[in-house]
């Protein structure tokens, strides 16, 4: 019978190309009109080691990664032994008949005498492509997409590979792990949340980003390099995340939108940074892809435990917004948004991301860029220098003149000939460094007074199922698909059950979700990290308690199994 | 030529007899005799009492934070590349707090003239050793005296192969102003380190010191061997040279490297929406 959804996990050692088969397979699905999600789990070294590439593919739409598996794809020994106990009990492990490995769910795939060495990969997925009853057309194409302008010179012994191997799985194996056929539908992008943030970035106009490489956020960047020459922007590997910063701040007070892209440690170095935009007012966009820490943590794996630290980033008091997408198209939106509230509040606003999510692809469908419009500080300058009319410039121009507002004209240097003074002392409207404390009160008011704007445009959390629910699961970032799949989970079994996401974790706006809280039964936030940050936040801004919580902080993402188990303990 | 009234004259918050007042003339005067107008220059600083320079001169300034001026100004050229970006601190913001930037930015050649108030003392928290301070000068943190070898901020950046390395001398602002002037007209990273007394708190390298033992190099040196440029660079005692120690002029500035900046400046750019798209459908 043929499976409607598969959960299929590739594992081998850092090196040998798991990654490579895994994205080609992921493309495959998709173009065949699947859907799935990712879940990539690696080590911090380069060789050796135990990696894993796991897709979740389902003619359905796959809103979260799953425990189980039903093929185990093993490129070395070692993954046989650690995956066997999860496998499901109709379920199967691919291993190479070389290492002499026996064993019920065991099934050897003679690959000497389908490849040799370097097409070792081509092999598995030729084998992987006839299990699951992917057609060859799709996968030579893949193949083709992949390889074909890289090494055309092996072009041809990839197809024969990949042919030879998947006659051969045909031949010895036709049982049960057969997809269910499905239509193509519309094109469908595969992308990953980090793909996601940096096409976001791109759509809004971002033309500076500086970092120094860090896992998970490093791809942020090496996909804005990638572009850099064609896109027209500059993106520079700076000499530490200090660096970085500063040199976004300098770009970004000299008229580009600019990002920095970290992950936790790095975004350590960067805080006196991130207090110098809000001292500046200066537009920044910060990404930050969450690991665990404290210190250098798990470098790899995931964690959602740096809200309150990202909340509570940079010396001095300043607004600040904080957005934290669950799905691939919230990366996207949530980046774009990020940069025009950046531009229009004139300060530090951050996108908190994390491992899983910056490396899971998954199925979407494509942004609609057209909707899109990007952030211009030129077209700001021009229109607050037409507002100053004839204004002499020989007059000290005032780059923080206090408005109603807060918000006051921005015009950028060298480009008028009014100067523009910026300076991280506390200063006078005219930007110089200033000692009078009644002028210093004045400027922490205005600064503070452009909280007003942010608030004014906060993106309520999504609500999903029963209203009332009898249960509430409660979160924030990547967890959102584990959630619903455990709801639903749930609700099949006649539960009355809601989820609440937060894809802005800052500010709160109390009216806009307590009643929901207030009105279910029980309530159980739902988070990546030890302490239940979002709950103890939504106590500060709303007096509500949640009391119950579902906390995950070994390193690895939320499963709905995970949620079930949590929530009957 | 502009003139120097454009630059304008202000009260400053420094003591009466620092070598800081001797260095913003030299820079107003360098900066009005390249015929350069307010509106094209940039002043970056970080803190620290020079670091207040651009406070007391009309430009664009950005004052940032302790340590960090060279990044913010390499942001600021490769945002806009018709700025004239100048950076003024101290010893203490560019070589302690700065110094893993002042390594790379050397290295990175971003077109800045760097201007270092170098008085080998950190002044504005009251007289502690700063990277420059000599083997054994006492003070109230350093009450045994320093033990660290003092850093020699010439000697780096030539044997960094730094396109431009000069040292200048705040009793001196003639030739001073003529060593910012080179240094401006050098595409590339310039470091002019400047030799400055400081009357509160170094009693020992006072203008009298430094008055008995500088000496400009005469016309026979010749800053384009590195060699002796190198050795110059280490003559630290009863002469020590002024002027421009060591200058390169193949060095390419990062700024012509870099393909997005071939046209210019990219603020204000649109997005160009086709090549949006054909990025995006690189993912399907």
């Amino acid at each position: 019978m043929a499976r409607e959804t598969l959960n299929i996990l590739i594992g081998g050692e850092a090196g040998q190309g798991l990654v490579t088969v895994g994205e080609l397979l992921a493309r495959c699905l998709v173009r065949s009109g699947r859907h799935l999600q990712v879940t990539q789990g690696y080590m911090s070294r380069i060789r050796g080691g135990h990696n894993t590439f796991v897709l979740r593919t389902s003619v359905h739409e796959v809103p979260a990664p799953a425990e189980g598996f039903d093929l185990v794809v093993a490129l070395d020994p070692a993954t046989a032994r650690i995956h066997e106990p999860e496998l499901k009990p109709e379920g199967l492990i691919v291993v190479d008949e070389a290492w002499g490995l026996t064993g019920g769910n065991l099934w050897a795939v003679p690959y000497k005498t389908l490849a040799s060495g370097r097409y070792m990969n081509t092999a598995s997925l030729g084998v992987i492509g006839a299990l699951i009853g992917l057609g060859t057309p799709v996968l030579l194409a893949a193949l083709e997409k992949a390889f074909g302008k890289k090494h055309p010179d092996q072009a041809a012994e990839n197809a024969n590979t990949l042919e030879k191997a998947y006659a051969w799985t045909r031949e010895n194996r036709s049982d049960g792990f057969h997809l269910a056929p499905a239509q193509p539908g519309p094109t469908r992008l595969i992308l990953n949340g980090n793909d996601a943030i940096s096409l976001g970035a791109m759509a809004a106009g971002v033309r500076f980003c500086a970092f120094y490489p860090m896992t998970p956020a490093t791809t942020i960047a090496l996909n804005l390099a990638d572009r850099a020459a064609k896109l027209g922007l500059v993106v520079e590997q700076a000499e530490d995340e200090i660096a970085a910063v500063n040199m976004a701040v300098g770009a970004a007070y000299t008229g580009l939108p600019s990002l920095v892209s970290t992950s936790g440690g790095g975004f350590a170095l960067m805080v006196e940074g991130i207090s110098l935009a809000a001292m500046l007012e200066t537009p920044l966009v910060a990404a930050v892809i969450q690991r665990p820490g404290p210190a250098t943590g798990l470098p790899t794996r995931t964690a959602q435990a740096d809200l309150e630290y990202v909340l509570f980033s940079g010396h001095g008091e300043f607004p600040r917004a904080i957005f934290a997408p669950g799905t691939i198209d919230q990366c996207f939106h949530r980046t774009v948004q990020a940069f025009h509230l950046a531009e229009d509040s004139q300060g530090p606003v951050f996108i908190l991301s994390d491992q899983f999510l910056s490396d899971s692809l998954r199925d979407t469908a494509p942004f609609d860029l057209a909707s899109v419009t990007a952030v211009n500080p030129a077209d700001r300058h021009r229109a607050a220098l037409e507002a100053m009319g004839s204004a002499d410039p020989s007059a000290p121009y005032q780059r923080y003149a206090l408005t109603p507002s807060g918000i006051s004209p921005r015009l950028l240097p060298g480009l008028s000939e009014h100067l523009v003074v910026s300076d991280s002392d506390e200063h006078t409207e005219d930007g110089h460094l200033t000692e009078d404390l009644d002028v210093a009160r004045k400027m922490v008011e205005k600064r503070l007074k452009k909280a007003d704007l942010i608030r004014s445009r906060i993106v309520p959390p999504d609500f999903w199922g029963d209203d009332p629910a009898d249960l509430l699961l409660v979160g924030w970032g990547s967890t959102l698909g584990a959630m619903i799949e455990a709801g639903q989970s749930l609700r099949d079994r006649g539960r009355r059950v809601g989820v609440l996401h937060f894809s802005q974790v800052w500010p709160l706006a109390p009216e806009q979700f307590l009643v929901r809280l207030e009105s279910a039964g029980r309530v159980v936030a739902v988070e990546g990290n030890a302490t239940g940050q979002l709950a103890n936040l939504i106590r500060r801004e709303t007096g509500f308690r949640i009391d119950a919580v579902v906390l995950r902080y070994d390193g690895l993402p939320l499963t709905p199994e995970f949620i079930l188990r949590g929530l009957e303990e | 030529m502009v003139d120097i009234k454009e630059y304008g004259q202000f009260e400053t918050a420094w003591c009466p007899g620092c070598g800081n007042h001797q260095i913003i003339q030299a820079v107003k005067r360098a900066l009005a005799e390249e015929g350069l107008r307010p509106r094209q220059v940039l002043m970056v600083s970080g803190i620290g009492q020079a670091a207040k320079s651009p406070h007391y001169l009309r430009a664009n300034v950005f004052n940032g934070l302790h340590g960090r001026a060279l990044p913010a100004a390499t942001g600021a050229r490769l945002a806009n590349p018709g700025l004239k970006v100048l950076i003024e601190s101290g010893d203490g913001c560019s070589y302690g707090e700065g110094g893993n930037h002042f390594l790379a930015g050397i290295r990175r050649n971003i077109d800045v003239t760097y201007i270092v108030h170098d008085n080998q003392i950190y002044g504005l928290t009251k007289g502690q050793a700063s990277p420059t301070t000599e083997f054994g000068f006492v003070t109230k943190a350093q009450p045994q005296g320093v033990f660290n070898t003092p850093f020699n901020p010439v000697a780096a950046a030539v044997g960094l192969r730094c396109g431009f390395v000069a040292r200048g001398f705040s009793g001196d602002v003639d030739h001073l102003a003529g060593l910012i002037r080179a240094g401006m007209a050098h595409r590339g990273f310039a470091l002019i380190d400047v030799l400055q007394p400081c009357v509160s708190f170094n009693k020992v390298n006072t203008f009298a010191w430094y008055k008995k033992r500088v000496q400009p190099l005469g016309p026979e040196y010749d800053p384009a061997d590195w060699a002796v440029a190198l050795q110059t660079a280490h003559e630290w005692g009863d002469r020590i040279p002024l002027g421009v120690i060591y200058r390169d002029e193949t060095r390419v500035p990062l700024e012509d490297r870099i393909p997005a900046l071939a046209s210019g400046s990219l603020i204000g750019r649109p997005v160009n929406q086709t090549v949006l798209a054909e990025i995006m459908r690189e993912y399907e």
